[in-house]
């Protein structure tokens, strides 16, 4: 869709109003904006552009994630008090669950999809972020919808994500995924044996109105979709995170001394950087693909610079990490790749 | 061969035998099988092999069917797929028939080749000749027939033949399956095979009824117990997270609750019960209520925890707790919270300038001893401070990027200067979350965070 004026108009005005902390002008920006373009274009065009945004002033460091939590706090505010001057309708199509992949932090896309399913005619229960998998699933039994969405924004969300699908598909319910972890077009989606995957809120809502999902086949195991799984490099690594961690930071100090003189703080943040690292790779060995981690260093080498942080402890701690990984081909292949 | 046989069968027939492969010959199928005996003779076996093969086909087909039947624990997608599956393979027209509640009974209804649909049905099912006592499940009833002309308008119309199954739910009823034809009856074989789909299906449809009457009694015990919804104040802007210890349970040691008094003040209490899960939860349930009842008694902090101590230690004297209380009032220059700790870790107070203070509260466990001290601290909220009350779930959480490490306090505190100017919500959310990805895959004690803030005027 084109970006026009008054919807750029009104997205900064939100912006502005959400950075401030001004629920009241956040609130009043949004129901004016739905008067003039309807609640589904305030809530994916407006709402939805704000926080894309919110992610993208993050990574380049303009804002810090408490700010960033401020800001989706008011605009989570926002979405109420549309969602409380919505016209009610009864539902004309079938029930929907939405929730986010437990670990799962950023709930408003899902949030926002549950509100534009109830305007397009579905009964929906929107269970949020923080949902341990037993409770979906509990939830599921307990009510029977006719296809359960998750979201996930994070890549290394989706090992749960894919443990949460199969388990999702066992109960007998057809499962929609969507969201930026699932990988340009939804390659990894269709690798897990997702039942659909949508790449935003509106396609999600026009593919679940044009037809009902057939319902799952035979109940399966994870690893009968990645059979590359067997040779447990993504376990191990997974297992083993916190020593190989310490290990690297370890010898990090070795090599850099000005390490040394970090601060509880710093050092704070390089570990966990270092975690970060672990955890992309072991992502990218889950889902056999070199690219994800190359992304992400790529990514990772922006941020520091961002935060000021001196991306040259990226060679040092790729050829420790290998060394260390020394028993494992596939994860020194792609930590290989990106060296 | 293929010429020697058609020698003997009916013109119509062309036999096309190969080594190993079957024939359908007048509806049955007969296999061959080549000998060769070295001398150029050849012996060729015919086996009828129609009851082989229907008994593979059956085995098979009840294979998918235990498979679609054993995925959901749903009493009406349960029913759903039983209709679809039996008109697929079994009949023309099916009705699955739930046991009667005072509402009534849930019907599916499923044509061959449609969509079930689902509703439910006031009727009286005496008007149909066994099935009551099939919906019953006890005593035992067979297969009956039914006379298609006697059967009720609600039950079907335009067919030629009626069979009411039961569905054995051993122990449970599971309801009855109705199986129609359009015309032609059914033969024995494939009223035996139903029986044996009915008997799954009633496997299926008990276990769904069962788990869905033990959700039901827990949802309703528990809902008490649960964290409550909190709801927006003009004066105070209030927010709280909880995360229970074990990931199959909603409920655990930590609670927080919120009272409105008199004058627009509010009352707050966070507590934490010693140990984790339901048993701690049921105490969590009895503490909140004592509390809720002991306030328009009492007259201050100090007796409300006095009070409570010698209620808990007249109750059940092994599970102690630690709790804190905030009283907090709207005025002029912001929020006034008056703060007493029960043994419990100080309520921080974050500034909208980015300091951080601790409340100067002190105070015993309560609950284990006859007689405790509290000290009261007043603090005021400027508009945009907060404060932040927790259980030690948040400094205790253990995990980090070295996997052994406490959260601890200090990084609370130095997290908490970055959070100046948040509303409550998302206060409260950022420091569930920095707890919660510290802990990462691991093991957790219960949590749970509530965030005063004296919203910031306009």
């Amino acid at each position: 869709m084109p970006e026009t004026a008054v919807q750029v108009g009104a997205a900064d005005a939100l912006w502005e109003a959400a950075l401030d902390g001004d629920e009241r002008r956040a609130t009043d920006v949004v129901l004016k904006a739905a008067e003039e373009d309807g609640h589904e274009f305030v809530l994916l065009d407006v709402i939805g552009a704000v926080q894309r945004r919110v992610g993208l002033e993050w990574a380049a460091n303009r804002i810090s994630v408490a700010q960033e939590h401020a800001i989706t706090a008011i605009n989570d505010r926002a979405v109420s008090a549309l969602s409380v001057a919505r016209p009610y309708e009864p539902p004309k199509h079938g029930r929907v669950t939405v929730a986010c992949v437990d670990g799962e932090w950023h709930a408003l896309p899902a949030r926002l999809l549950s509100e534009v399913l109830v305007l397009r005619g579905f009964r929906v229960d929107y269970l949020g972020a923080q949902v341990p998998t037993p409770h979906l699933i509990t939830h599921l039994h307990r009510t029977g919808p006719d296809v359960v969405a998750l979201s996930s924004s994070i890549a290394t969300r989706l090992p749960i994500a894919h443990a949460t699908m199969t388990a999702c598909q066992a109960a007998g319910v057809p499962v929609m995924v969507g969201g930026a972890a699932f990988g340009e077009g939804g390659k990894y989606a269709r690798r897990f044996g997702a039942n659909a995957w949508a790449s935003d809120a509106r396609q999600a809502a026009d593919m679940l109105v044009e037809k009902r999902l057939p319902a799952p086949g035979a109940p399966h195991q994870p690893v009968d979709d990645l059979p590359h799984l067997v040779d447990q490099e993504y376990t191990l690594v997974t297992r083993s995170t916190p020593t190989l961690v310490r290990s690297v930071y370890r010898a990090l100090e070795e090599r850099l001394p000005a390490m040394k003189s970090y601060d509880d703080e710093q050092r704070q943040h390089t570990a966990e950087d270092l975690k970060h690292i672990v955890e992309f790779l072991a992502t990218a060995l889950y889902v056999d693909d070199a690219e994800l981690f190359r992304t992400f260093m790529a990514w990772t080498t922006d941020v520091l610079v961002a935060r000021s942080v001196p991306a040259r402890v990226l060679g040092p701690t790729l050829e420790l990490l290998s060394a260390e990984l020394r028993d494992f081909p596939r994860a020194r292949r792609m930590i290989d790749s990106v060296r | 061969m293929n010429d020697a046989a058609k020698e003997l069968l009916p013109a119509d027939v062309e036999p096309r035998w190969q080594h190993g492969e079957s024939v359908l010959i007048s509806e049955r199928s007969y296999a061959a099988h080549r000998v060769d005996h070295g001398s150029g003779e050849v012996t060729w076996w015919l086996l009828d092999d129609t009851d082989l093969r229907l008994q593979q086909n059956r085995a098979e087909l009840l294979a998918r069917m235990s498979n679609a039947l054993m995925t959901s624990l749903n009493p009406e997608r349960c029913m759903s797929v039983v209709a679809e599956l039996a008109a697929t393979h079994l009949a023309d027209e099916v009705l699955v028939i739930a046991p009667g509640t005072t509402e009534g009974h849930a019907v599916t209804r499923c044509r061959r080749g449609e969509q079930p649909t689902h509703e439910l049905l006031r009727v009286d099912v005496e008007e149909v000749v066994g099935l009551s006592e099939a919906l019953k499940g006890f005593p035992p009833v067979p297969s009956r027939w039914i006379d298609p002309a006697a059967a009720p308008a609600w039950l079907a119309h335009d067919v030629s033949s009626i069979v009411v199954t039961p569905l054995p739910g051993h122990g449970v009823p599971a309801g009855a399956l109705i199986l129609m034809r359009r015309d032609g009856r059914f033969d024995e074989d494939e009223e035996s095979f139903a029986r044996l789909f009915a008997s799954r299906a009633g496997v299926a449809m008990s276990a769904a009824w069962l788990f869905t009457q033990q959700a039901v009694i827990t949802e309703r015990l528990t809902m008490d117990l649960l964290p409550p919804l909190l709801r927006r104040y003009e004066h105070v802007d209030l927010a709280g997270r909880y995360r229970a210890a074990q990931d199959t349970e909603r409920v655990g040691g930590d609670f927080y609750d919120v009272h409105e008094r008199e004058d627009g003040e509010l009352f707050v209490v966070l507590g934490d019960v010693c140990g984790k899960g339901l048993d701690a939860a049921v105490q969590t349930g009895r503490v909140r209520t004592t509390v809720h009842a002991l306030l328009p008694v009492v007259a201050d902090h100090d007796q409300l925890l006095r009070s409570l101590n010698q209620a808990l230690l007249t109750s059940d004297r092994t599970r102690f707790i630690t709790v804190v209380v905030a009283t907090v009032t709207p005025r002029e220059d912001g929020l006034h919270v008056r703060l007493t700790s029960g043994g419990h870790p100080p309520a921080l107070i974050v500034r909208a300038d980015g300091g951080v203070e601790a409340a100067k509260t002190r105070g015993t466990l309560v609950g284990i001893l006859p007689e405790i001290v509290t000290t009261t601290d007043e603090v005021v909220l400027a508009p945009g401070d907060s404060c932040l009350l927790h259980t030690d779930g948040i400094t205790e959480a253990v995990g980090g990027p070295l996997g052994d490490e406490e959260f601890g306090e200090q990084r609370l505190l130095r997290a908490l200067g970055e959070c100046r100017g948040m509303p409550a919500e998302a206060l409260a959310e950022h420091v569930h979350m920095l707890a919660s990805q510290w802990i990462g895959e691991g093991t957790h004690d219960d949590m749970a965070v509530v965030a005063i803030t004296a919203p910031r005027r306009r």
